[in-house]
């Protein structure tokens, strides 16, 4: 399972292995470990095998298979897909087949992709650890006692456990970096308006945006290229043509200026902070220059994010009612069956949301909490383009900590919401920025590095994780070097980091 | 205790939010919104008077298509997934009914 896409595709395409090998491969993987992770809420044997048939079919014809020929992606639960069940891990959606696909499931299927299956996700992407689903936690494919990050982290775990190559997730707060982050796969969120929203069930919509989980930055790349592009569905999506990003993947970052937030909010972990100080030094020792700015406003972005998310949130989810689609409490009049159908089909994080944003938006507090919240929003997005006349990306920690024990936060909502503080002001400014795994830290555990750039600069900013990535690697082969008689990958990795924090000194 | 959000404040929150929360979770939200709102006051000392609200990244205004008529989703396929299809339409109990 240790091809990347980029090979597997290349494989594919010229019918040296076919789809359905390929699938066979994963599914067997699935087999072996998916009652100890639950990464997937269905997996899609059937329907996957007959999609990989139909690559195999175009590839003996003749016929483009497509720049994803073959390749298994697992989607998050909160993507529609006709015919198909979508839960977003709710009882409030359980049972329900969509009518219509995503736009971005329609994009994986006509470039070549096999769907194997729908992800867990934290109760419609409201998380982070993956704990606040109907179904059950999914577990950390690294360390089953931990959580795998959220809410797309059945997405992350899918990849990092080799049931899938790709996972698309959705990325409200840092859904997608966070769990990225804590299974060391890479996670992008793209600009706000690159990949279409369409289909993707709403949790807070300008703040929304899908992106991909693979293993490597280049394969992120082929991923995200395939499912960009506008979309006249999504009147929020952006009318300009896909991002380029393969092209330039390996330009290095020599005269790249790289932002360290100096009044970055405190609170990382000293293993996290020493895997991000390793990062400035690969990219310095790649050629770049290391420049300190100042993002004022970052450390407002969790309060503005928990007032806006929640008030959009609040209003998306009125439409589970019990009249259109999924559960109905029956009772004897309308009014009363929305309220029972909604306290029963909604689970605690939901509830706790809609009740925060719904406060946020009622008479007498809109203007000192959701009003206030925008104003804020707006000084985070002009500190962000004000940093960036000085650099060309910022880097920062992608969670303030390794994957944390299961039950470690549920009791303490406003702690977990703290493990989205680095990843949140750039959902708020609408820009990309993604995580890229950076060795480990306490107990071997991954750490991911987050590369954040300006609006539609997503090229730059994949530039930039490729150089992270190629060190990364060079640092772990030079450790196997070292000391060759411990040369498992698990034991190179934690050389890694003790390397680079003797590198430190 | 936070003083910001009262018992009573939760109970109207939640009428307004159509949630028939029990009195344990009235509490425990109420306990919960408190600490929220405590944690948000960092930003009650910003000077915002001169700000304009930012509602969405990317300024797009008056998306529109041309007015014509596109397939739509399959009306029978749409009843199929609801609670209550009946004849074409999504049936509801009675809207006039027990007062809550």
């Amino acid at each position: 399972m240790t091809s990347t896409i980029v090979d597997l595709v290349a494989g594919v395409r010229a019918g040296v292995r076919t789809a359905a090998s390929v699938l066979d491969d994963h599914l067997a993987v699935i087999a072996e470990r998916e009652d100890e992770v639950h990464a997937f809420n269905l997996v899609l044997a059937d329907e996957a095998r007959a999609a990989a048939e139909g690559v195999d079919a175009a590839v003996a014809d003749g016929r483009d298979p497509g720049p994803l020929a073959g390749v298994p992606v697992a989607l998050k639960d909160n993507m529609v897909t006709r015919g198909i069940p979508t839960t977003c891990s709710s009882r409030i959606l359980e049972g329900w087949r969509p009518p219509y696909d995503a736009t971005v499931v329609e994009r994986l299927r006509a470039a070549g992709a096999v769907i194997v299956g729908k992800t867990n996700l934290d109760e419609f992407a409201m998380g982070s650890s993956t704990e606040n689903s109907a179904f059950g936690p999914t577990r950390n494919p690294h360390d089953p006692s931990r959580v795998p990050g959220g809410s797309s982290g059945g997405s992350a775990a899918a990849v990092a456990a080799g049931f899938a190559a790709a996972a698309l997730g959705s990325d409200t707060g840092g859904s997608i970096r966070q769990p990225a982050a804590l299974c060391g796969v890479v996670g992008v969120k793209p600009t706000y308006g690159v990949v279409s929203r369409y289909g993707l069930v709403a949790f807070a919509s300008s703040l929304d945006q899908i992106g991909p989980f693979t293993n490597t930055v280049a394969d992120a790349a082929l991923v995200l290229e395939a499912i960009a592009g506008h979309d006249p569905n999504d009147s929020t999506s952006i009318p300009r043509p896909p991002p380029v990003i393969t092209a330039t993947l390996g330009d290095g970052v020599e005269g790249l200026r790289i932002g360290r937030i100096t009044d970055l909010p405190q609170g990382a972990d000293d293993d996290v902070l020493a895997r991000v100080e390793a990062a400035f030094d690969a990219l310095s020792d790649a050629g770049a220059k290391v420049v300190d700015v100042e993002v004022p406003a970052f450390t407002y972005g969790l309060t503005a994010y928990y007032l806006i998310a929640p008030a959009e949130a609040s209003s998306n989810l009125a439409r589970y009612d019990g009249v259109r689609y999924g559960l109905r409490v029956e009772a004897a009049d309308t009014n009363a069956m929305y309220m029972a159908t909604r306290e029963s089909g909604f689970g605690d994080e939901v509830k706790r949301r809609i009740m925060l944003g719904t406060y946020a938006l009622s008479a007498g507090y809109y203007d000192a909490y959701y009003g206030k919240a925008l104003k804020v929003r707006r000084l985070i997005a002009d500190d962000f383009a004000t940093a960036y006349e000085h650099v060309d990306v910022l880097i920062t920690p992608t969670s303030p900590t390794v994957a944390f024990p299961l039950g470690d936060k549920t009791d303490n909502p406003l702690a977990m919401y703290l493990c989205d503080t680095y990843t949140i002001p750039s959902n708020l400014s609408g820009d990309p920025g993604m995580s890229v795994p950076f060795g480990t830290g306490a107990g071997g555990l991954p750490v991911g590095v987050q590369v954040l750039a300006p609006t539609l600069s997503e090229p730059l900013m994949f530039r930039v994780a490729q150089s992270l990535e190629d060190a990364a690697k060079d640092d772990v082969i030079t450790a196997a070097r070292s000391e060759p008689s411990e040369a498992s990958p698990g034991t190179a990795n934690l050389r890694f980091g003790e390397r680079s924090l003797r590198g430190d000194e | 205790m936070s003083a910001r959000i009262t018992t009573a404040d939760v109970v109207h929150v939640a009428r307004l939010a159509r949630l028939a929360l029990t009195t344990d979770e009235i509490e425990r939200t109420t306990a919960q919104l408190g600490d929220m709102l405590d944690h948000f006051a960092d930003i009650d000392g910003l000077r915002l008077d001169d700000v304009d609200p930012m509602t969405q990244p990317y300024p797009l205004s008056n998306v529109l298509r041309d007015d014509v008529a596109r397939p739509c989703l399959d009306r029978d396929e749409v009843l199929a997934a609801a609670p209550d299809g009946f004849q074409g339409r999504f049936r509801v109990p009675p809207i006039i009914g027990l007062v809550e």
